[in-house]
């Protein structure tokens, strides 16, 4: 296990350089002087040429590269351009609510998509099995925007029982919380289906059937828990469609979080917090891929072994 | 197979699958419905009863009525014609972001899974960098560089399709490249510009297809969502996130404004979404998931 991890944890090395590369490349590959457009059009020369210094764009390439990765890894992003605060205060300030979102969009996310995966599964070819499918595809061509705000006008604007938005206690994270999670819900729910359904199929549940363990214990013990070993990564990868989702999400219920964050500068050219952003982004969501590994081969022995 | 297709000796893959596809009557009333769509937005300008773009300001948030299908919006433009143009825009986003992202992706999947080696492994770790970031972030960043509007939303969503394209064309290519036949075209000297393309490509298709028919419905739920948050389409161009964007502010008050829209999203992604279910259940036992 701990030559796994090492191994894991030296692969990720590649993928961070290359995170790195791209988002360093981002601000450089932007058509026009990006200095210009964060400066103005009014903006003398000089000023510029500050901003020019500001951004870590004068020099070499390769010495704007060696700077750029030695401030981020002490923390130092830079200052936001709308605000003139330090881009790593702004994204501290949101990153808790986007976190916690994600969480709860999560939770509620996984116990429904499982559940109605294995009803489904374990009723397979009936009306049970049929209505779980069919909610779930549905959930998956669903647009969380428009989930959002029909959901929005139902109980917020016409029965007044929910906050139409931002962010605070338990109440406003109901609906946005739902309206993220859907599509998860979906996708786990049709992969739980399937897992389920390919090792029903097994020799060893047959084995069970036949020397007559009771059906309760072939479904949780035998099925269910061989199902799951592929449910564990599946779940893990959908941390990563939630940050993405989230972005969409928050801007549906003014959600103070990294999304709208993103949203807002990206519309306001605010190039530090971009970067910062999509940096941020990616870390996570290699963070999260290594963590799935890492729980895959702690439930399947098989992979370590490799 | 039935002792009668088997009388009637090997049948062509293509009446294989059209028997096998046609069984199913969901991927079916899906394939129809996806043709119904694609014709109302090709021939918009016979079908749709009002221009588009023109306001009526007689006629203001007025809800559906028999002269107005869908109802008219803020300024007294008819939603249901909008719907019907705005079908152009999500299909061309959905089919030309997709083609551009599968056509780069199998080329590089075959080169990949062909020629193996260094190039096999600098292409993967290419592809795991760009899967590494969630579609609409990764599609967020290339509009953050190349500004928002349409044209930059499909290359932003082609990006991210290739990816998906490579990896599943090199594992078939990897496949069929142990095959006898291809085992034996070697062996007689077929040089490997056509052997990959007479021999490799046409059995990598059949996965191709039906990711072709998933991603489109993909794509146009991401167009859409770039659109509702403002970095796709612009005002006053009839996209159909960009409507629901504007039908926000009227929830409550003229919901029609979000509701036809939202139905055109979510019928146009549910039909390409089955009909690739449908399309993988025929084409190939082994993508069954």
């Amino acid at each position: 296990m701990l030559v796994f991890l090492i191994r894991r944890l030296v692969g990720t090395v590649p993928v961070l350089v290359a995170v790195s590369i791209f988002v360093f490349g981002f601000v450089r590959l932007l058509p026009g002087d990006p200095a210009r457009l964060v400066a103005g059009p009014d903006a003398t020369a000089q000023d510029v040429a500050a901003v020019r210094i500001e951004l870590g764009l004068d020099g070499p390439l390769l010495q704007q590269y060696v700077r750029y990765m030695g401030q981020t890894l002490r923390g130092e992003l830079g200052r936001s351009a709308k605000t003139r605060q330090p881009v790593a205060h702004e994204i501290g300030a949101r990153f808790m609510p986007t976190l916690w979102l994600t969480v709860a969009a999560m939770a509620w996310a996984l116990a429904f998509g499982l559940l109605v995966g294995v009803i489904s599964g374990v009723r397979r070819g009936r009306w049970q099995d049929h209505a779980g499918m069919v909610m779930a595809i549905s959930g998956i061509s669903f647009p969380s925007f428009w989930l959002g705000l029909l959901l929005i006008d139902l109980f917020s604007v016409r029965l007044g029982w929910l906050p139409t938005g931002g962010y605070g206690d338990w109440t406003h994270f109901v609906l946005p919380s739902i309206t993220l999670g859907a599509g998860v819900a979906a996708v786990l729910a049709r992969f739980t289906r399937s897992a389920f359904v390919e090792v029903s199929a097994e020799d060893y549940v047959r084995t069970a059937r036949a020397k007559g363990v009771p059906e309760r214990m072939v479904v949780w013990k035998h099925t269910l828990r061989n199902a799951l070993i592929p449910v564990v990564t599946m779940t893990g990868l959908q941390f990563g469609f939630l940050l993405g989702g989230s972005i969409v999400v928050e801007t549906v219920f003014s959600w103070p979080g990294l999304g709208r964050l993103l949203i807002d500068s990206v519309s306001f050219r605010d190039y530090p917090v971009i970067q910062a952003e999509i940096l941020l982004f990616s870390l996570e969501f290699v963070l999260i891929n290594l963590i799935v590994d890492v729980l895959y081969a702690f439930v399947n022995p098989e992979i370590r072994l490799k | 197979m039935s002792a009668a297709a088997k009388a009637a000796g090997v049948q062509s893959p293509l009446s294989e699958f059209w028997r096998r596809f046609r069984r199913k009557r969901i991927p079916l009333v899906a394939g129809g419905a996806i043709l119904l769509i694609i014709l109302a937005a090709v021939f918009a300008p016979w079908i749709a009863p009002f221009d588009p773009a023109a306001p009526d300001y007689e006629n203001v948030l007025a809800g559906p009525s028999l002269l107005h299908l869908a109802g008219t919006d803020v300024f007294g433009r008819d939603i249901f014609s909008r719907i019907i143009w705005g079908g152009r825009v999500s299909l061309s986003v959905g089919f030309v972001s997709v083609f551009l992202g599968g056509f780069a992706g199998v080329a590089l999947g075959l080169v990949s899974g062909f020629f193996g080696g260094w190039v096999d492994t600098a292409a993967m770790r290419f592809c795991d960098v760009l899967l590494a970031f969630p579609g609409i972030l990764l599609a967020i960043a290339v509009v953050a560089v190349l500004g928002p509007g349409i044209s930059n939303v499909i290359y932003a969503i082609a990006v991210f399709s290739m990816p998906v394209f490579a990896r599943l064309v090199r594992g078939s290519t990897l496949g069929l490249k142990q095959t006898v036949y291809v085992q034996a075209s070697r062996s007689i000297g077929v040089r490997r510009f056509p052997l990959v393309m007479r021999h490799i490509l046409p059995g990598t298709l059949p996965g191709v297809i039906v990711y072709l028919s998933l991603r489109v419905g993909t794509s146009i739920l991401t167009a859409a969502a770039l659109s509702f948050i403002g970095l796709g389409a612009q005002p006053p161009s009839a996209e159909w996130g960009a409507m629901l964007a504007d039908g926000r502010s009227y929830l409550g008050v003229a919901d029609h404004l979000t509701l036809f829209p939202g139905i055109a999203i979510f019928v146009t992604v549910l039909a390409f979404n089955l009909l690739g279910d449908g399309l993988r259940d025929a084409l190939d036992q082994k993508l069954r998931t």
